[in-house]
Order: C-alpha cells, then structure tokens, then sequence
C-alpha cells in the first residue's frame, strides 16, 4: 500500500514548533522531523517518548564495574597474590582502596562506549550508510516536517495549516 | 528558547543567521589552504620527523643515549608526559564540565580544545612507551600474565592505574569528540551534494556515519552527550590525581605529598587553557573567525586562567611554608624549598615562579585580558613555566638524594631534546590537518544558541533601537542566500 505524504519546509526552528503544534492540533500525525541541530521541545510535540539511553549507560556502568572487579579479585588474590613490600593481597577487603582507580576507569570506559555503541546501532549511524534527509538542506538552516496524509482533504488541511504557519515549500510526495 | 541576561555582551557578533554560520564554518574546509598553512606544516612534519629519527635511535641503543643517571632516571621523559597529558586536560574541561555549567561560550572553542586533548594524548603515551627501554614489550602493561605464565600485572601500583586511566580517557575522549563531529560532517556531506563535489561527498558520507537530523536521532544525541559530559568530568579530575600518584605514593621527599591530586589537576588547566589560547588566537585569525572566538571569548578563557593560577600557586606557597615549617632537613632540598632557590637548578627554580606565579598577575587587568597579543605571549610563557614545574618536580626532588654520594646534575642529551621537539610536531601536524579536514566549530550545537547570544537577537532593547521593533523581543532570523 503506497503512502502519501506531505513534507513542509520551514526556514526557522521557532516557525517549524508552531507548525508541529498546529499540526498535531488539528489531530495528524508528524512522522519525522529533520533540523540542522536539536529544536528543543519538538519531541514532545511530536509526542516521542523519552529516550532509555542513559539507563543502558548505568547497566553498563555496572557490568564495567562488576567485570574489573571480577578480573583484578582473580588475578591479584586468588590466582596469584603478589607480595610486595610484605604487603601481600590475601583478600579483595583489604586490596579494596587502592582497586578503586581501575575499578573507576572500567565503570567509565564501559559505560561511555557501551552508551555510545547503543546510540549508533539504535540510529543506525554506522560508517557508509546512505542518509535519509529527503533535502541537504536540513543540515544547514532549513528544518522538514513529515506528516502522513490518507485523503485528499487531509493534504488540503496539512498544506494550508503549513502555509499558515509560515513553511517556505510545501510538496506532497508518494512513498 | 533559552535567552541570555541583556547585560551580557553576544558571544556571536556579526548579525550571523543559521546560513551563515553554515558558510563561516564550511569555509576552511572547502577552501584551499594558503601558503602559511603550507609553511606551518612543512615545519611541523620537519620537527616531527627529526623525533622520529630521535626515537628510533633512542629504541635502537637504548635509553643510554639520554641524559638520565642513577639518580635522576626520570628526566625530560617524563617531565614531558605530564606536560603533555596536563594540556590535554582544558579540553576536557572546556567540553564536558563547562558543558555541565551550561556555559554558552564553549561552544566555538570546544571542538579545537577536545582535538588538542586527542592529539596531546597521543603525544604523552609515547614517553612512558620509549622510557621502557624496550617499547616492543609494551603490552605488558595490560593485564597479562607475565611470560604468559602466572603473575599477574600489580593492580596496587599508581603506575598501572596510570595504564587504565590514561587509556580509558584517551578513548573517551576520542568518542565524545567523533559523537559531536558526526552532524557536523553531515552538513559538510550535503553541500558537498549540492554542489555536486563527488569525491568529497563520499568521503564525508562515510564520516558522517549516515547522520541525517531525524528529530529521534537529535533526542538520543543531546542525551548521549549529557551523560558523556557528566561521565567525563569525574574522569578528567581522576585522570590528573591518577597521574600525580606516580609521584604522590612514593618515598622521595618532596613528592610525597598529599596536596598532589588537587594541585596537578589545577596545573593541568592551567597548563591546558593556555595551550587552547595558544591555539585558538591563532585558528581565529587564520579561519577568520574572529566573530566567533571573540575577544570575550579570550577574556573568559583568561580569567579561568588566571583563576587556576592562583590555585596553583597557593600550592605553590603550602610546598615551600611547609617544607621549612616541618624542620625536616630531608625537606630543605625539595624543589620549592631555599635549598633549590640559591642551589644549581636555582635557574629552573625562578623560570617556574616567574612563569607561572609573578608574570600570570597582570591578568588581572581587563585591558590585558583582552589584548591579544599580550595574552598570546603569556599563553606561551605559561606553558613554558608548566613545563619547568613538572621538570623541577622530577629532576630537583631527585638531583639531592638521600645518599649525599648520589648527589649529581643532570643535562638532557640531543636526542631527548629531538623526541620532545619531535612530539610539538607531531602535535601541530595533526591539529594543522585538522583544522583544513574537520569543522573547526561545532555549528550545529552553536546554532542552538544563536538566538540567545547571537548580536541579531541577544539583545531586545539594541534590537528595538535598531529596527523599531515595539514589543522588544527578538526578530525572527532572516536567510541569507
């Protein structure tokens, strides 16, 4: 089943707001949006939901963690205690303080490229991938709204609360 | 939108629209560089490749060919480590802890800042790597067990804590910095497309990673890059304190101290901003970005230079006042004590004062803030005095043993000048490339704010003046095609 929809043009970020909120005021949906830079707030308009990721970066935060302290209580207790200066490593209690460096720098070093690993496969920002801003535009000063249209007369209503909002193109594109 | 008190001067001045900015930014890297870029970087591969020669000498006879003894077997080496990984440090701040402040003036300095952080790493790392004598073993550093028998690498040592710390930031860094550069290679990619530049354009498509502004994508990214930033800000402080316990843990006097942590994390941006000045009064006027990286720009980077300063230099006054209260006779000889003042390195004793303690106090006029070539010449002469602290740290704590019998000098040799000659090119050569490669701004996150600090709409009553606007709130952008 082909789709129809109708991509409004603005040429301001506050412009492109009023727009979104009209739009979803008269009850259509707003499929995507395209800027040049984040427009704050129009996710709410848009009514995306709140993103998870930083939650993903506090699992990975405790994995790091749990995994450091995992290998550094292998190595220097059980496996094979070094004794240093008569201070040997009889249990990880008594090593604790001075883990907490390394502990620290895993926590950080999983949970910053984990976040970022899941931010670029949930985007699906990956090396060689095709863009998919149907006008260069929108990375330079020019801001698309996406919106789905089923019938004739809801082109006509999208279009004209567009132009009423002050888009600069509005074209009706078949998908 | 977020608006910006009327008292504040704009911290973008020439009336620039989100177009504009576009083309100031794109400018440097669609453009061909002129014959002092050429210069710059002929120079910086000639120094670079001198290092390299220095280095391979160094790895090839061993570390004999330095200057270092018995006594002081950490010279310039690892002087210049700290150097290096200390500058490194205001990018970092500048990114990720002024991002935390939400402090709007970051934003034309954070991308050159984050790239000095990279490209000083990357020069650290090869000082400790060539110190130990044998860099083709350098993986031992990593827990392995030793010989791939049983022993293990020693979890309790600053040294190996220094391994995970510095590798972790380095890494961090590098995804913090690529992240912020992903929309921005995006924008080079579509008017590349426009203009129907092939080969540029498939080059900054894969750069770019696909990147196209989908409002979801933007969601996930401002998030990614506040918990980064929050990440990032307990690690920069760790990073320094990291590096001050090589010296802090050990029992030579004068580095046992307890003030280490927080006094190099200081020095560090100190040392840092000062590099970034260095760096930033020269990208502006070479980009022409002078209405970008403006004056207030450099008055504020001063101002926390010169706050750091103080702090190190009340440090500076607690080594000293406590060294001669403790009666300790051990004392009397660290490298802020009388001892060292009139002694043979009295000479890198008042380079350090003068640099970074007495010249740093005319900072506190605002003329001089905001006079650009004074504030170059003291970004360098900071830099210079930064070097001399960790230089009098290593070599005056150890020069006075505590076996009078040890007690000797130590001169660098040729080839330990050539590696760290070797390394400032290899610096300028990246950053040289960098700034004709990648977008020395960050645009898209300063178009978020080009209507609160913007000359076009920061200010409403300048604006009513101008345009007869009555109701005093600021006009809508107007293109510029």
């Amino acid at each position: 089943m082909s789709h129809t929809y109708v991509h409004a043009l603005y040429d301001d970020d506050d412009r492109l707001k009023d727009g979104a909120k009209k739009v979803r005021s008269l009850g259509f949906s707003i499929k995507e949006v395209f800027s040049p830079f984040p427009v704050h707030g129009i996710d709410k308009i848009m009514g995306l939901n709140r993103t998870r990721i930083s939650i993903c970066c506090f699992i990975y935060g405790c994995t790091g963690f749990s995994l450091a302290f995992w290998m550094i209580s292998y190595m220097s207790v059980y496996d094979w205690p070094i004794d240093i200066g008569g201070k040997p490593n009889f249990t990880p209690y008594h090593n604790l303080p001075s883990w907490i460096p390394i502990l620290f720098e895993s926590t950080v070093l999983c949970s910053a490229h984990g976040m970022a690993i899941t931010f670029l496969l949930r985007s699906w920002l990956i090396p060689g991938v095709t863009p998919k801003n149907p006008d260069p535009r929108t990375t330079d000063d020019h801001f698309l709204m996406v919106m789905p249209a089923y019938t004739d007369a809801d082109i006509n209503t999208i279009t004209s609360a567009a132009k009423a909002t002050g888009a600069v193109e509005i074209k009706t594109v078949h998908a | 939108m977020q608006h910006e008190s009327v008292i504040r001067d704009p911290l973008l001045l020439g009336k620039k629209t989100y177009h504009q900015i576009t083309e100031d930014v794109a400018r440097p890297v669609e453009g061909k560089a002129n014959k002092y870029w050429w210069l710059m970087l002929a120079l910086a591969v000639v120094a670079w490749s001198w290092g390299i020669g220095c280095m391979a000498y160094t790895v090839g006879r061993g570390i004999g060919t330095w200057g270092i003894n018995r006594t002081i077997d950490w010279g310039w080496d690892i002087t210049n480590f700290v150097w290096w990984i200390g500058i490194g440090h205001a990018g970092t701040l500048i990114s990720a802890v002024l991002c935390l402040f939400r402090q709007r003036w970051r934003l034309t300095i954070n991308r050159s800042a984050e790239a000095m952080t990279i490209f000083a790493v990357m020069c650290a790392a090869i000082f400790p790597v060539l110190h130990m004598g044998r860099p083709w073993l350098a993986y031992f550093v990593f827990p392995l067990p030793n010989q791939f028998g049983s022993l293990w690498v020693n979890f309790n040592s600053p040294l190996l804590w220094d391994v995970f710390a510095i590798s972790t930031y380095f890494s961090v860094s590098v995804v913090f910095w690529y992240l912020g550069l992903i929309p921005d290679f995006a924008m080079i990619r579509d008017r590349a497309k426009m203009a129907g530049r092939k080969i540029s354009y498939e080059i900054y498509r894969i750069l770019s990673f696909g990147w196209s502004g989908r409002a979801k994508d933007w969601q996930r990214f401002e998030e990614v890059s506040l918990v980064l930033a929050g990440i990032c800000t307990p690690l920069v402080f760790s990073v320094h304190s990291i590096v001050s316990s090589d010296f802090a843990t050990g029992v030579v006097r004068g580095w046992h101290s307890t003030v280490y942590p927080p006094y190099f994390v200081a020095g560090a941006i100190f040392s840092g901003m000062a590099m970034v000045l260095t760096l930033v009064i020269v990208g502006r006027k070479v980009l022409g970005l002078e209405e970008y990286i403006t004056i207030q720009h450099i008055d504020t980077m001063n101002k926390v230079m010169l706050t750091m300063g103080s702090v190190v230099g009340v440090a500076y006054f607690a080594e000293f006042f406590f060294a001669w209260y403790s009666g300790n006779p051990d004392e009397s000889f660290i490298y802020l004590s009388w001892n060292n003042a009139i002694g043979p390195y009295a000479w890198a004793f008042w380079a350090l004062i003068i640099c970074n303690n007495l010249l740093p106090q005319i900072l506190w006029s605002k003329r001089i803030r905001r006079n650009l070539y004074i504030t170059f010449i003291m970004s360098i002469v900071i830099n210079i005095g930064m070097w001399f602290e960790r230089f009098d740290i290593i070599v005056t704590d150890l020069y006075r043993d505590y076996i009078p019998s040890d007690w000797t000098y130590y001169s660098p040799s040729w080839v330990e000048v050539g590696i760290f000659v070797g390394t400032i090119g290899m610096f300028f050569t990246f950053f040289l490339c960098f700034a004709r490669v990648f977008p020395f701004i960050a645009q898209a996150e300063l178009k978020t704010t080009l209507k609160a600090t913007g000359d076009l709409f920061h200010n409403p009553r300048k604006i009513k003046a101008k345009t007869g606007n009555t109701d005093g709130a600021p006009v809508q952008p107007q293109t510029a095609h």
